[in-house]
C-alpha cells in the first residue's frame, strides 16, 4: 500500500474538493443562466481525476473529454481562468473562445477537453509520440466514458498505441450512462467491463474503485511506471467505476432514470467522504483538517466567480485572432 | 534548374525540410513497405539518415490524422500521407473538428502545423473511391488551409511552405502529376500561400484554373492563340487562403472569365471564384462567368464513362469560345 505524508493527503483532498466546490458552482450558474451554453459536470467522479493526476508530472499531458473541469483542475491549472472561460471572458484559460466543453490549460499539459466523444485518443497518442521523438520522457494519459469506448477510434488508438510501444494510458470513468442511454449488455454494449478490451491489444490493464481515491491512485501508479519505464508494450487501461450521480449534462431533466435515487447513490458512496472516513479510520487527518480546507477552496471558489463575472468579454478584434499567422 | 518529376521534386522538399528540422515526420501506411502509394516515400528514411522520422501506419486514418494533432500540439511537425483523397472521410472529425479547431478554440495556446497530403483525380479506370476531388470541401472549414500544386516546381516549393507554416493543410495532388516532369530550381526556396502565379498573360479571357488544369488551360490557350484568342491563365496554387485580388484585377482587364477543376461542378471551388467575380467585377464583365467541372456523378469506372468526366484542354476551350459569345467549331 503507498503510503503519504500528511501533506500530499491535505493535497490531495483540496483537489477533490476543489473540482466538487467549482463544479457546483458551475451547476448552479448555468442552472441561474448565468452562464449558457453546454456545462457538463465531474460532481461524483473527483477521485478518479485526483487520483490520476496525483501520478503524473507537468511534463505528462492528458486529453479530456466533455466533462473536463476535474482533469483540468486535477493537472493544476488555474480555477480563476477556468471559471473565465466558463464565462466566455477574455481572461479565461482560452481567452474565451472555447468555454466550458473545450477547456484547455497546455501550460500545465492539459491539452483539451473535447466536444467530440472519443475525440481524445488521437491527441493523446501524437503526444506520446512527440514526447518518444522529442525524448521529453513524458507519458500521456486520455480519459474517456464507457460510452466512448464504442468510438472506432478507442481500438485504433489502442492498437497503435501497444504497436508503437507508447506510453498511453487509457483511463476508463464507466459511470455506466453514455448520455441517455445506459451501458448496459445486449442493449449498447458487448461488455460492460471495458477493461477486458485491453487483451485484444495486449495492453496491460487494472480495474479499480473509481469511488476511492487510494485504489484510483495505486491502479494508475502501476500503469504509469510501466509506462515509464517498460520494456515492450508500455500503454494500459485504468478503469474507474463509478457512478454518474446528475444529469449529463445542466439540464438534463433525465427522463430515462429517477434523479433522486441517481444522486442519492452517489451520497451513499460518495469518493470524498470516502476519503475522509479512510484518513480518519488510519488517523491520517482529522475532522478539522477537512473543515479548514473546505473553507478556503469556499472562497477560493467565491473569489474565481468573482474574478469571472469583473473580468470583460473578448475584444470583437478577437473574433480572427489564433486562426493563422 | 534540373528537370525532376513532380514525385522526385516533392521527394527532395521532405528531405531539406526533415534534414533542416528534426521535428518532422512522415506517417502513412506502406511508407516503408513500397514506398506509399506513387513510390513517394521511397527511401526517405534513409536520404534523411533517421529512418525513425518515417513511421508505417496500420490502416487507421482516423488515428493518423488524430495522433498527428497531438503530435503537432506537442512540437512536431507531421506529413501524413492518406493515399488517397477518399480515404479522408475517415479522418473527417480529426481533420475538421481537431486539427481545424485546435488552435482557435483553445485560444492560441497551441498550434497545429501538420500537412496532410491527399493524391485525387482521375487516373483510369480507378473508379468512385480512388478519384474524387474533394478541395472544395476543406476550403469551407476556417482554420484548415488547402494547397493544389500544378507542376514540379510548384509542388517543391508549396509542400515546403506547408511544412514550415503552422496550420493544418490539406495538399492535394493529382494523380496525373506523379509523372510530370519540369524544371526545378536548385536552390532552397518556398512559395507562398494565397499568392496566384500568372502563368500566362492576356488580354481577352481570364482562365482561372490550379492542379493539373494548369497544363490543360495551357493547351487550349496554345490552340486559341492559334485563333487570335489571348487568354491569361491564373493559377492559384492555394484556394484557402485564396488570391482574390489577382482574379479580380485579371477579370477586371480581360471583362471575360472562364473557371475550370475537375471536381464536380455542384458547389465546386469554382462557384466561390465565380461569386466573387459577380459581387467585386460585376462592372467589368462582358459575359457571365463560364464555370466548367465533372457532371454531378460519382466517377465511373467504364471508361466511356469516366471519360465523361475529365475536364480536358478542349472543355476549357469551349469555355473560352462561350465566354467570348461564339460557338466553337468543335
Amino acid at each position: 500500500m503507498v503510503l503519504f505524508t500528511r501533506q500530499e493527503l491535505l493535497t490531495h483532498y483540496e483537489t477533490m474538493v476543489k473540482i466538487r466546490k467549482f463544479d457546483l458552482e458551475a451547476k448552479r450558474a448555468r442552472e441561474a443562466n448565468e452562464i449558457l451554453g453546454n456545462v457538463h459536470v465531474y460532481v461524483g467522479e473527483e477521485a478518479i481525476a485526483a487520483g490520476v493526476c496525483a501520478n503524473l508530472e507537468r511534463k505528462d499531458c492528458i486529453e479530456s473529454t466533455h466533462r473536463g473541469h476535474g482533469h483540468t483542475i486535477a493537472k493544476g491549472a488555474d480555477i480563476n481562468a477556468m471559471m473565465a472561460e466558463l464565462y466566455g471572458k477574455a481572461t479565461g484559460c482560452c481567452h474565451g473562445k472555447g468555454g466550458s466543453q473545450h477547456i484547455a490549460d497546455f501550460s500545465v499539459g492539459m491539452l483539451g477537453a473535447n466536444g467530440i466523444v472519443g475525440g481524445g485518443y488521437g491527441p493523446a497518442v501524437g503526444a506520446a509520440l512527440a514526447a518518444r521523438i522529442l525524448k521529453t520522457g513524458a507519458i500521456s494519459v486520455v480519459f474517456f466514458g464507457d460510452g466512448a469506448a464504442n468510438r472506432g477510434t478507442f481500438h485504433e488508438a489502442a492498437n497503435i498505441a501497444a504497436a508503437y510501444r507508447l506510453p498511453v494510458i487509457f483511463v476508463c470513468e464507466n459511470n455506466t450512462w453514455a448520455c441517455a442511454t445506459p451501458s448496459e449488455v445486449g442493449h449498447t454494449q458487448s461488455v460492460t467491463e471495458i477493461s477486458r478490451r485491453a487483451i485484444g491489444y495486449d495492453m496491460a490493464s487494472c480495474v479499480v474503485n473509481g469511488n476511492d481515491f487510494f485504489a484510483v491512485y495505486e491502479g494508475m501508479k502501476k500503469l504509469a511506471e510501466r509506462a515509464r519505464g517498460g520494456e515492450g508494450n508500455r500503454c494500459g487501461i485504468l478503469e474507474c467505476q463509478t457512478w454518474r450521480p446528475l444529469g449529463h449534462v445542466i439540464g438534463d431533466t433525465q427522463p430515462y432514470r429517477d434523479a433522486r435515487e441517481a444522486w442519492a447513490r452517489m451520497c451513499a458512496d460518495d469518493c470524498i467522504e470516502n476519503y475522509e472516513r479512510r484518513c480518519i479510520a488510519e488517523g491520517w487527518l482529522e475532522k478539522k483538517d477537512f473543515e479548514e480546507i473546505q473553507d478556503r477552496v469556499e472562497k477560493m471558489i467565491r473569489d474565481a466567480k468573482q474574478f469571472a463575472v469583473d473580468s470583460p468579454y473578448p475584444d470583437a478584434s478577437e473574433l480572427t485572432t489564433d486562426l493563422y499567422d | 534548374m534540373s528537370i525532376k518529376s513532380y514525385r522526385e521534386a516533392t521527394f527532395d522538399a521532405m528531405k531539406e525540410e526533415m534534414i533542416r528540422d528534426g521535428t518532422v515526420y512522415a506517417i502513412a501506411e506502406d511508407i516503408n513497405g513500397n514506398g506509399g502509394t506513387h513510390g513517394r516515400y521511397t527511401g526517405l528514411g534513409e536520404a534523411i539518415g533517421d529512418p525513425g522520422r518515417v513511421i508505417d501506419a496500420p490502416i487507421s486514418e482516423a488515428i493518423i490524422v488524430g495522433s498527428a494533432v497531438g503530435a503537432a500540439m506537442s512540437g512536431l511537425r507531421p506529413i501524413v500521407d492518406l493515399r488517397f483523397s477518399n480515404c479522408i472521410p475517415c479522418a473527417m472529425d480529426e481533420i475538421v473538428n481537431q486539427a481545424a479547431k485546435s488552435r482557435y478554440m483553445f485560444g492560441g495556446q497551441a498550434k497545429v502545423p501538420m500537412v496532410i497530403r491527399a493524391p485525387d483525380g482521375i487516373l483510369k479506370m480507378q473508379g468512385a473511391h480512388h478519384t474524387d476531388c474533394l478541395e472544395a470541401w476543406f476550403t469551407h472549414v476556417p482554420g484548415l488551409q488547402v494547397v493544389v500544386p500544378s507542376t514540379p516546381a510548384e509542388g517543391k516549393g508549396l509542400l515546403k511552405t506547408a511544412i514550415r507554416n503552422d496550420n493544418p493543410v490539406l495538399f492535394f495532388e493529382h494523380k496525373k502529376l506523379m509523372a510530370m516532369t519540369g524544371e526545378v530550381p536548385e536552390e532552397d526556396y518556398t512559395i507562398p500561400f494565397g499568392k496566384a502565379r500568372v502563368v500566362r498573360e492576356g488580354r481577352d479571357v481570364s482562365v482561372i484554373v490550379y492542379g493539373i488544369m494548369v497544363s490543360r488551360a495551357l493547351e487550349a490557350a496554345e490552340k486559341l492563340a492559334a485563333e487570335g484568342i489571348d487568354a491569361e491563365i491564373i493559377d492559384l496554387r492555394t484556394l484557402s487562403p485564396w488570391d482574390r485580388e489577382a482574379v479580380l484585377a485579371s477579370v477586371k482587364k480581360t471583362g471575360r472569365a472562364v473557371v475550370a477543376h475537375e471536381a464536380v461542378r455542384q458547389s465546386g471551388f469554382g462557384a466561390e471564384i465565380s461569386a466573387t467575380i459577380a459581387e467585386e467585377a460585376f462592372g467589368a464583365l462582358k459575359a457571365p462567368v463560364i464555370r466548367i467541372g465533372a457532371p454531378f456523378v460519382p466517377i465511373p469506372m467504364a471508361p466511356n464513362l469516366e471519360d465523361l468526366c475529365r475536364v480536358l484542354p478542349e472543355n476549357i476551350y469551349e469555355g473560352v469560345h462561350r465566354a467570348l459569345g461564339r460557338q466553337s467549331d468543335r
